[in-house]
């Protein structure tokens, strides 16, 4: 079912990347005041967005879990989570690169942007740890899909104060007051974000595609070998693939 | 502020690049071990299958 136009979605995004690599290097002008050194927006900006995104998505995903109780759910807000946490770090990198080369440090602390997005990374990276900590499947479910919300609601709250702050160090993209980008570089940062957010979504059907493999097989191999063949589940941070059994 | 020269430059947006690619091929790796597996495992389920259907009928099974 995830797999479906995988292929097709897989061919769309390495095609989009490889363009919006191509408009950075070549067509897009240098900055100003950074100079080549500002490319690295184009990475890291859309990467950040995403992520934000991803983890909003993820707690959507949660409501749906605790509306329907239909552990797919719970699978797929998993699965945003988990994504938007490896996009996290790329964000947490790139950052640092860039900020070494503009200013000279690898991080600065009084950056309100940079400390909120660190903030809010620390905040999900305990979703693993938490699932890991409930053995029971439903229970685990559950109380994940209530850290999604939560956690979800955080990352635009944190966002709009951020915003709200009067401290700005950190350069605007998209504003209207402030920090608007000129023609071309505006066109290679829209077609940069929805390159990564086609990643993303790319990355989050492939997941999905091998989770609901394992889980087809593990309830194949229920109904050939029997129940008593099964070996006992491991402890496991992910939803569990026979708690899911024939998942869709 | 004058924009840092190319030559100082370069090396910052290659590595940003570079750690963006290297973590996504890092992920693609992770998975395709995962794969793997189900592959693996997808070979013992067809082993299964063809003892369960017995010795002379599992011609048909691949």
């Amino acid at each position: 079912m995830y797999g479906k136009r995988l292929r097709g979605l897989a061919l769309s995004t390495f095609v989009a990347l490889t363009l919006t690599l191509v408009l950075v290097l070549f067509w897009a002008p240098n900055d100003a005041y950074l100079g080549f050194l500002q490319k690295i927006f184009y990475i890291h900006v859309p990467l950040a967005i995403v992520t934000l995104c991803g983890f909003i998505a993820g707690g959507v995903m949660a409501i749906q879990h605790l509306r329907t109780r239909d552990p797919r759910w719970d699978m797929r807000s998993y699965v945003a989570i988990h994504i938007s946490l490896v996009f996290g770090v790329a964000v947490l990198i790139t950052g640092s690169i860039w900020a070494k080369g503009a200013w000279g440090h690898w991080w600065v602390w009084d950056e309100p942007t940079l400390v909120s997005f660190l903030l809010i990374m620390l905040l999900y990276a305990t979703y693993q740890p938490l699932r890991f900590a409930i053995e029971d499947p439903e229970r685990q479910a559950r109380s994940a899909s209530v850290f999604a919300i939560v956690a979800g609601v955080f990352v635009p709250i944190n966002f709009a104060i951020v915003r709200l702050s009067t401290a700005y160090v950190h350069p605007r993209t998209l504003s209207n007051i402030s920090g608007n980008l000129p023609g071309r570089m505006q066109v290679v940062f829209y077609l940069a974000l929805v390159s990564v957010a086609l990643l993303w979504v790319t990355l989050w059907r492939y997941e999905m595609t091998s989770k609901h493999a394992s889980a087809q097989l593990r309830a194949l191999k229920r109904l050939l070998g029997g129940d008593e063949d099964e070996a006992p589940a491991r402890r496991s941070a992910a939803p569990s693939v026979t708690h899911l059994g024939g998942v869709r | 502020m004058a924009p840092l020269p190319l030559h100082t430059a370069g090396p910052y947006v290659a590595a940003a690049y570079i750690v963006f690619v290297a973590l996504i091929l890092l992920y693609v790796a992770i998975m395709a071990g995962k794969l793997s597996r189900i592959e693996r495992e997808l070979g013992e389920l067809t082993e299964l299958a063809q003892r369960t259907r017995g010795p002379g009928d599992g011609q048909d099974a691949l």
